[in-house]
């Protein structure tokens, strides 16, 4: 008897199916979508000037913050949490801006070469620390990100260094038309170099499976401590992307971006759909999300609002997201 | 390598040993499966059957001890490389991915999608679509689809952990042909089952364990079940019988003015109805089939849910919990079937037994190191709790684990204890010994709510049972009367002796199976 009703339901599902079944599970994202393009609107109404440069100081803003984004979205679907991702990009930025600074354009792009292979082994040096030692991932990166901050120090104790022009080039301006930032594409390139392989992979279903169900990954023979790390390797790896990409839009290296970029992240990969409980969500979602957030704190200024008060208002909004987020998927589940 | 037939074993098991910390899981397991047959592993909770399937599969390295497949020594250090030397197992909680669809599920254990689909269709669920998301497939089919998956890879041993507990008769009979055809082939089959009737159905050997030892090789024959539970109890062969008669003799408490009472009480869609009274002294049975209300009656009398409607008396005054501490206060305390719900896993037996007691009872001085001692000491010996394994309260075997969480109560000094399941996936002699302990309770004036799924236990430890359907208390009767088939003709709210379909088809299969069959009947009506 349950046999029969319950496979009942499952007919061949035509074209029309199909996008409506694409349409619900990316609902999320779909409503972040939405979201932005009315703030996008909304802001063209409380600043009419707004418009092509906006639109590029947006994405020149929002890269570092989307790429930190990124790496805190591959961690946490892996099942895992990096409190270290500021500290890595403070790190990775240093190093490229004190290697980069006065030397020839070949020389650097070795630099950046290494700055990422930096990144790999940053998110390894985590991931093998968590799986080894059994200590949870929320204390060890936040202990190995004092680490990284420190290190970041040693390197450049005071802002400085340089980037060459051909990376400054990569972010700054646009593209063809004024209205297409050379951010924004660059930032679809690098997560869908890095990003599209991985998630067609079987390692992609490691990660997604790991932090899904460490029982039933294990059980069925996925190695769970390899995938973890790769989980973080790959997490390491964008933060120092994220962390090149400060150096390139302000020419210099900062030591000390800090924790700003960490909790950001988590708050965007939440906006973003990522379950924190890992295993669910992607990447857009959470980049789409660190766009809402870069905008509706552009929006707070415009509307001349207190600094101070508007950071509240951000928190406010973010909780009261998540929320209609969470009652609208309890209500689904629940139907 | 080869056995006293001379044919040789596909998989061998010799000299297993592991211990954790101070508890001896295994002493010296050994298992020996020849190609072609369906071999039972059986043994009572404790004896060690788990941490074998653990090392078998991977999950686990053991302390000692050899395994070879096909002759050759297996040196496995994970669950993928004893897949790779051709052992898969299939468990009780399917090990699919509940965040990707199906056909991520298959690609993840790089299973072929052909093979799979035949599997599924012999299975009985021809046409499960594989872009559906695990997590919104039902736990029976999810279970169908990773049997499947582990068939659809041909491993040379199957490994069927608890398989069928709980599954719906018609997949279970599917799954008991399937493995009986895999007899004689050049593959076999471990079969792990606490049902007697599908061992001697589809099994040609068992295998007993007891106390970490493999104390047995039967071969499976008419009349072999004895000699199984024989060998699974060691000297210890008791009946259950807590409980002799006691509701017919002894009545005084009717008298009294019942601890607690519901009237009308209702929640949500599931709970309509219910009243009832249970007075000092009595233990009181419910019995339904899944879903019908008591889950939610249960909540609501431990103060873990608010009612919408109704009300509750305890001692005849009317009481509203808002939270469980609320209950307690009032005397009314909650023993689950999940033990990991009530306990500290992490900490000993003594804290946990201490810690409810410490809670309600100290006031803001110190606490009284003493005293408290001397009642939880008072309480291990009542049980007969384990207590090897002092120190970290999931160390326990499943039954200790319950154990503890009834001590923790009498240490308090218990008035009404509400015990859900309190017996599920707990051993016979463990059994005996939770039912001895509530019978003695409710002598010394407890009051005992009890709902179980084995309606065969009513009769132990009731001395009367009232039957919920549809959320409403359909009939209330002495234990005495409350055999198995009055009970489940009441739990299926037939009043005549009309038939209705599902029980027929529960009587065909009672009548094949045993009543084990039931209990898989009465879920698949409830889904």
């Amino acid at each position: 008897m349950t046999a029969a009703t319950t496979t009942a339901e499952a007919r061949k599902p035509g074209p029309l199916d199909t996008l409506a079944d694409t349409a619900r599970k990316n609902g999320w994202t779909i409503g972040l979508l939405v979201f932005l393009g009315v703030l996008l609107a909304f802001t063209r109404f409380i600043q009419p000037t707004y418009g092509p440069s906006g639109i590029q100081n947006l994405a020149i803003q929002a890269l570092p913050l989307a790429l930190a984004a990124a790496a805190q979205a591959v961690v946490v679907i892996a099942g895992g949490i990096d409190l270290s991702i500021g500290s890595m990009m403070a790190l990775t930025s240093v190093v490229a801006a004190a290697n980069m600074e006065d030397q020839s354009p070949e020389y650097a792009v070795f630099v950046v070469i290494a700055v990422l292979v930096l990144g790999l082994v940053l998110g390894a040096i985590n991931g093998t620390l968590i799986v080894a030692t059994r200590i949870p991932d929320i204390v060890v990166t936040l202990a190995m990100g004092f680490v990284w901050a420190g290190a970041a120090l040693l390197v450049l104790p005071t802002p400085g260094g340089g980037a060459p022009d051909w990376l400054k080039d990569l972010v700054l301006g646009s593209l063809g038309t004024e209205w297409l930032p050379k951010a924004l594409v660059l930032l679809a390139i690098v997560v869908a170099i890095v990003w599209l392989p991985i998630q067609r992979s079987k390692i992609g279903l490691w990660l997604y499976a790991n932090g899904s169900s460490p029982l039933a990954a294990f059980r069925s023979g996925v190695p769970v401590n390899r995938a973890k790390i790769i989980g973080y390797m790959v997490g390491g790896l964008f933060a120092a992307l994220a962390g090149l990409s400060l150096t390139a839009s302000t020419g210099i290296g900062t030591p000390v971006p800090g924790p700003t970029y960490t909790l950001l992240s988590v708050a965007a990969i939440v906006l973003g759909g990522v379950s924190l409980a890992g295993g669910r969500g992607g990447l857009f979602g959470p980049i789409v999300a660190v766009f809402i957030l870069s905008l509706l704190r552009t929006d707070l200024s415009f509307l001349r609002i207190n600094t101070n008060l508007s950071t509240v208002a951000q928190g406010i909004i973010l909780v009261a997201v998540v929320m209609v987020g969470t009652l609208v998927q309890l209500r689904r589940e629940r139907r | 390598m080869t056995d006293t037939n001379g044919t040789e074993l596909l998989l061998e098991a010799t000299g297993i040993s592991k211990t954790y910390g101070a508890v001896v899981a295994l002493k010296s397991a050994s298992l020996a499966v020849r190609p072609g047959e369906v071999h039972a592993l059986m043994g009572a909770n404790g004896a060690g059957k788990s941490t074998l399937v653990k090392i078998l599969t991977g999950a686990v390295r053991p302390d000692g001890g050899s395994i070879t497949m096909r002759g050759r020594e297996r040196a496995v250090h994970s669950p993928a490389e004893a897949r790779r030397s051709g052992l898969i197992p299939v468990y009780q909680e399917p090990a699919l991915i509940p965040d990707l669809d199906i056909r991520s599920n298959l690609r993840l254990t790089d299973t072929p999608i052909e093979p799979y689909r035949h599997w599924m269709s012999e299975l009985g669920l021809p046409d499960l679509n594989l872009a559906n998301v695990a997590r919104t497939v039902p736990l029976a089919s999810l279970r169908i689809i990773d049997l499947a998956r582990a068939l659809a890879a041909e491993p040379d041993v199957l490994m069927l952990d608890e398989m069928t507990a709980a599954l719906p008769a018609n997949l279970t009979e599917r799954v008991l042909e399937v493995v009986g055809r895999m007899r004689g082939g050049d593959r076999s089959v471990i079969f792990i089952s606490h049902r007697m009737i599908e061992i001697a159905a589809v099994c040609d050997r068992a295998t007993v364990l007891r106390e970490g030892e493999t104390v047995g090789i039967v071969d499976i024959t008419a009349g072999s079940e004895e000699r199984i539970v024989e060998l699974m109890l060691g000297q210890a062969v008791e009946e259950l019988s807590a409980r002799q008669e006691r509701g017919a003799t002894d009545e005084s408490w009717r008298a009294a003015t019942p601890r607690l009472s519901a009237r009308g009480l209702s929640h949500g869609t599931r709970l309509a109805d219910v009243t009832f009274d249970l007075h000092p002294g009595e233990v009181l049975g419910v019995v339904a089939l899944e879903g019908q209300g008591q889950d939610e009656l249960f909540d609501v009398l431990a103060g873990s849910d608010k009612p919408s409607g109704g009300e509750m008396l305890i001692d005849g005054k009317p009481v509203r919990f808002g939270h469980p501490a609320d209950a307690i206060r009032a005397g009314v305390v909650y023993v689950a079937a999940d033990r990991a719900e009530a306990l500290l896993m992490q900490r000993s037996v003594r804290e946990n037994i201490a810690l409810p007691f410490r809670t309600a009872f100290s006031k803001w001085g110190p606490i009284n190191i003493g005293d408290e001692r001397k009642k939880v000491t008072a309480a291990i010996g009542t049980l007969q709790i384990d207590t090897r394994a002092q120190r970290e309260v999931r160390r326990l075997s499943g039954g200790n684990q319950q154990k503890v969480t009834i001590a923790r109560w009498v240490a308090g000094g218990v008035r009404t204890m509400l015990c859900f399941d309190p017996t599920r996936g707990i051993d016979i002699r463990t059994k005996t010994q939770i039912y001895a302990l509530l019978t003695d309770l409710a002598a010394a004036g407890a009051a005992i709510l009890i709902y179980t799924s084995e309606l065969k236990e009513i009769q132990l430890a009731c001395d009367r049972v009232i039957v919920i359907f549809g959320g409403k208390v359909v009939a209330e009767m002495n234990a005495a009367d409350a055999d198995e088939p009055t009970l489940l003709r009441a739990a299926y709210n037939l009043r005549s002796d009309a038939v209705m379909p599902e029980q027929a088809a529960a009587e065909a299969v009672a009548a094949e199976s045993g009543s084990e069959a039931v209990a898989a009947v009465e879920e698949a009506m409830t889904k």
